[in-house]
This record gives structure tokens, C-alpha cells and sequence, in this order.
């Protein structure tokens, strides 16, 4: 059995990227607590278009919490109130009837705002241009088994490419930091055998190019809350280890491990 | 023919590349204003090691964490050595004299303790640069904030207050030396009678009140910062996790008691002429 709910939305718009932006209230009756938010978000937009005007524009595209495409600020937790949620999995359940939902972007100087919703996270892919590879052999696929991994290191670099590279990290943090998802992606290759060519250079490049951009982590555990891959910030403090080690011993140039 | 369907797919990959290359570097200049693709090769002069790695905020903060637990030894000294204050006058006046007189036929008389002194200053130094352009970083990483209402779930009260518990107590920290150290600031004060000048000072209600605050935004202070020097040093591991948390708030609690216990004792008569 499915419930309506009725439900006003505060939602930031905003014309472009040097426009000023602005909340608009938008009504939204009759809303299926099925729905996920995004599917509400269709539902409104519909609407909008069929009175002549402009839709929300926001992120979206597996709607099945893989991709990290969506995004929102949902009543000032990033992915809204469901913990380990991404906004396309959150239901309209969680809502009650007659509530009033703010929605607004991810806000971080990195993270400039596209159109209302909508922001630019191609700093994430510099992060990721930097180190985030690894040296593999050419010719015929090995074996899949042919490089013994321990089960606990197997899991752990697992739990950190669980990453989707959404932004919810940097949008949670009071700082704008973007240290969990490097963590991530440095822990997810750093871990496994087949990281270890570039271990050191990976995280010096990856950090280094994080800075650029980004603001520095104080620890307030704020991104680990918010992620939708519910990653740990222990990721942090293993890039945190790795840097040194590759900073202090001169591990890159040196190429001892 | 083979070849031909496979040079076409280059050069449209090639393209297709080059075109979002330009597009992400226009990208850069127009929106992202603080760094770009190639800002990781900075063509700055190579500095030595510490330097280099200073000029990191992953290594500020490892100085933060390194500085802070240099800084939480002598919170740590302080308050213990000042708990000679209830075996009585003779005690603490001997216990600063016995400081002044560390190592003393090695080294000549007060030698070390400045010593320990001008680490300590360090420390405070570094400490405080490293979090004044940390905080400058972190302003600058989101110029134009939440419009809306914030929902913390794991930031706390103390994560979120460092900067403001850091500044009060290091201006309390200013006064404390004047009060103790090197003016007295209006009741009587001899230089070497420990007893008499914390006693006299103490007295005061006002300055009572000024210690007790200053020494619960340090507790504050702590409570993060002795949890957060884990993360920072990369000391992380399931075996004593759930640990650190339990470790910041018994260190800030213990200082908070001890400090705090010295004004009220003073104002309560325990100690005192």
C-alpha cells in the first residue's frame, strides 16, 4: 500500500555558473512514497514543463547508487537522512507528509555549480589522472588466481573501490576536503600486489593533486557519515602513512620499497 | 581494410581526446579557480625535505599532530607539577627551584629549562602557522558556503570549535605569563614564590573565573585534538581503534579536572595562607 505524500521543496536555482543563484519554493502534491527522490524530482520537473517552465536541472544516471552521478544536498546531509544511501536510493518514505525539503548543491569552490542542481566534479578525474592507474603486462591475460592475495587485503581494497566518486565526502566536509575519496582511490591500488609498482608515486601525485583543489581534513569524520558506500575514514589515515613514508624515505626516487 | 577502420578510431579518439582536453582547460580558467590540470607541476625551487613536506597540508597536519603531542607533554607536566600546590608552600617553591636547577652540573643554572623552553615556543609556533594556513586552505576550498542549514552527524561541538578554543586559550596564555611569570597583573606578586603569587592571584574571583573557563575550552581542545593526532600520524588499526576516542577523553578530562581544581582549592581556602 502506497501512501501521498504532499511536500513543499526549497530548491537552489541557479542560471548558470557566474549567475547569482537563489531558493524557489516549488510545490509538490501528490507524491508516491515509492518513488525515490529522484523519480520525485521527474515527477516535479514533469509538471514544471507542462506549466511552461524550466526544469530543475540536476545529476543523474544508473538511478541504482553505482554510477556516483547524483548528487543534492538534501536538508543538509549530503545523499539526505538514509545513511549508506545515494539520493537515487532514497526512498520518499523516509519523508512525512507536508514536510519542507531543501535541496541544494554540493557546494565546494572545486565543485563550481553548472545549472541549479548540477556541478562541474572534473577535479576528481585530475585526482584520478594522477596516480590512479597501475603498470599491468601486455599479451594474454594471466591466470585470475595466478597472484595470491590475502582474503582480509582482498576485502579491505575492496571496501575502498567500493568508491563511486560522487563528491558526497567533499560536500559533507566542514573543510571541502576531498581526502576520503583520494584515500579510496590511493587504498584500493596501494593494497594489492598489482599497486605495488606505483604505490609511492601513486599517493604523492594523487595527494599533492588533491591539494590543488581542495581543502585539508580535520578529522571531523563528517565524510564517512555521509558517503554512500559507507568507506571508512582508517583509508585516511593508511594514505596518511603511505605519504610519509614516500615523503620521508624519498621513496619515490630511491625505488626501494 | 583492417588497418584503415583501426588508424580511423585513432585519430577520432585522438580527437575526441583533444577536445576535451581544451574543454576541461577552459573549464579551469573560467570555474575552477583555484588549480588546474597541470597545477601539480609546480615549477618551484626544490626546498629541503622538512620544507617540502611542510609545504603539504597532509605534513602541516603531521606537525599539528607532532607539535600538539609535545605541547599535551607539557599540559601534562604542568598540571602534575602543580599539584604540589596541596603538599604546601615549601614544596611547590622547591619544585620551581628544581626546575631552574635541571641538570644543573652538566649544564649551568636554568640552561636546560630554556631549553625546554624554546622547544615548547617552537612547538607553539609551528602549531599555530600550521593551523592559521590550514584554516586559510579551508576557507578558500569553499568561498561560497551552504545556503541552507547544515545537518552535522559526526562533526561535534569540539571538532568544530578548534579554531576558537585554540585562540582563546592561547590569548588566556599570554595573560597566564604575565599573571605568574613576569609582571604579576595587580596583586602582589614576588618572582620565585610560586605559592604566594598563585595564591594572591587566585583569590580573585574574576581571575578564578578567567582560569576555570580558559582551562575548559583547552579540555575542549583536547577532546579533538588528542583523537585527531591518531588519524593525522596515520595510527590506525582495528586492534586499538575504538581506543583513541576513550584516550582524548580521559586526557582532556584528566587536565580539565586538575587544572580546574586549582582555583576552586584556592577560593575554597583548601590551599592557600
Amino acid at each position: 500500500m502506497s501512501t501521498e505524500l504532499n511536500l513543499t521543496l526549497k530548491i537552489w536555482r541557479q542560471a548558470g555558473p557566474d549567475a547569482p543563484g537563489a531558493f524557489d519554493t516549488i510545490a509538490a502534491p501528490g507524491i508516491n512514497d515509492e518513488m525515490s527522490f529522484l523519480e520525485m524530482l521527474d515527477v516535479v520537473n514533469e509538471r514544471l514543463i507542462n506549466d511552461g517552465k524550466e526544469a530543475v536541472v540536476f545529476d543523474h544516471d544508473c538511478r541504482e547508487g553505482i554510477c556516483g552521478t547524483c548528487s543534492l544536498m538534501i536538508d543538509g546531509q549530503a545523499h539526505g537522512p538514509q545513511k549508506g544511501t545515494a539520493t537515487c536510493q532514497l526512498h520518499m518514505r523516509k519523508f512525512a507528509d507536508g514536510q519542507e525539503i531543501t535541496i541544494e548543491p554540493w557546494r565546494a569552490t572545486a565543485f563550481p555549480v553548472v545549472k541549479d542542481l548540477m556541478v562541474d566534479r572534473s577535479a576528481f578525474d585530475r585526482i584520478i589522472e594522477s596516480g590512479g592507474y597501475i603498470t599491468a603486462e601486455t599479451g594474454g591475460a594471466s591466470d585470475a588466481n595466478l597472484t595470491p592475495i590475502p582474503k582480509p587485503v582482498a576485502d579491505a581494497a575492496m571496501d575502498a573501490a567500493a568508491c563511486i566518486g560522487c563528491g558526497a565526502c567533499v560536500a559533507a566536509c566542514p573543510n571541502s576536503a576531498a581526502n576520503l575519496f583520494t584515500a579510496a582511490k590511493v587504498s584500493h591500488l596501494n593494497l594489492l600486489p598489482q599497486g605495488q609498482a606505483e604505490r609511492y608515486s601513486r599517493v604523492e601525485a594523487m595527494v599533492d593533486t588533491m591539494e590543488d583543489f581542495f581543502g585539508s581534513c580535520t578529522n571531523h569524520g563528517e565524510c564517512q557519515e555521509a558517503c554512500p558506500k559507507e568507506i571508512s575514514i582508517d583509508f585516511i589515515a593508511m594514505m596518511n602513512k603511505d605519504y610519509l613514508k614516500s615523503k620521508f624515505k624519498n621513496r619515490k626516487t630511491l625505488s626501494r620499497n | 581494410m583492417r588497418g584503415q577502420i583501426k588508424r580511423t578510431a585513432d585519430t577520432d579518439r585522438f580527437s575526441r581526446w583533444k577536445r576535451t582536453g581544451v574543454t576541461s582547460a577552459a573549464m579551469a580558467t573560467t570555474t575552477v579557480a583555484r588549480g588546474s590540470a597541470d597545477a601539480g607541476s609546480k615549477a618551484k625551487r626544490k626546498a629541503p625535505f622538512p620544507v617540502e613536506f611542510y609545504r603539504s597540508a597532509l605534513g602541516k597536519k603531521y606537525v599539528m599532530a607532532l607539535t600538539g603531542i609535545m605541547l599535551m607533554g607539557f599540559v601534562f607536566a604542568h598540571m602534575v607539577g602543580n599539584l604540589k600546590m596541596y603538599l604546601g608552600a615549601e614544596d611547590i617553591n622547591h619544585y620551581g627551584e628544581f626546575l631552574r636547577e635541571l641538570l644543573v652540573p652538566i649544564l649551568p643554572r636554568t640552561v636546560f629549562l630554556w631549553l625546554l623552553r624554546g622547544g615548547l615556543i617552537t612547538a607553539f609556533a609551528l602549531h599555530i602557522h600550521a593551523a592559521y594556513s590550514l584554516t586559510r586552505m579551508n576557507h578558500a576550498a569553499r568561498t561560497v558556503g551552504y545556503q541552507a542549514k547544515r545537518d552535522y552527524i559526526a562533526a561535534n561541538f569540539a571538532s568544530r570549535t578548534m579554531r576558537w578554543t585554540g585562540v582563546i586559550f592561547a590569548l588566556f596564555l599570554v595573560w597566564h605569563l604575565f599573571d605568574l611569570s613576569w609582571t604579576g597583573t595587580g596583586a602582589t606578586w614576588v618572582r620565585g614564590q610560586a605559592y604566594q603569587n598563585i595564591d594572591n592571584s587566585l583569590s580573585r574571583v574574576p581571575v578564578a573565573l578567567l582560569y576555570i573557563v580558559a582551562n575548559l575550552a583547552l579540555g575542549i581542545h583536547l577532546f579533538h585534538g588528542a583523537w585527531s593526532l591518531f588519524q593525522s600520524m596515520g595510527w590506525n588499526n582495528p586492534r586499538f581503534n575504538p581506543m583513541r576516542r576513550n584516550f582524548a577523553a580521559g586526557f582532556a578530562g584528566l587536565i580539565v579536572l586538575g587544572n580546574v581544581s586549582f582555583p576552586i582549592a584556592v577560593l575554597a581556602g583548601i590551599v592557600g595562607n
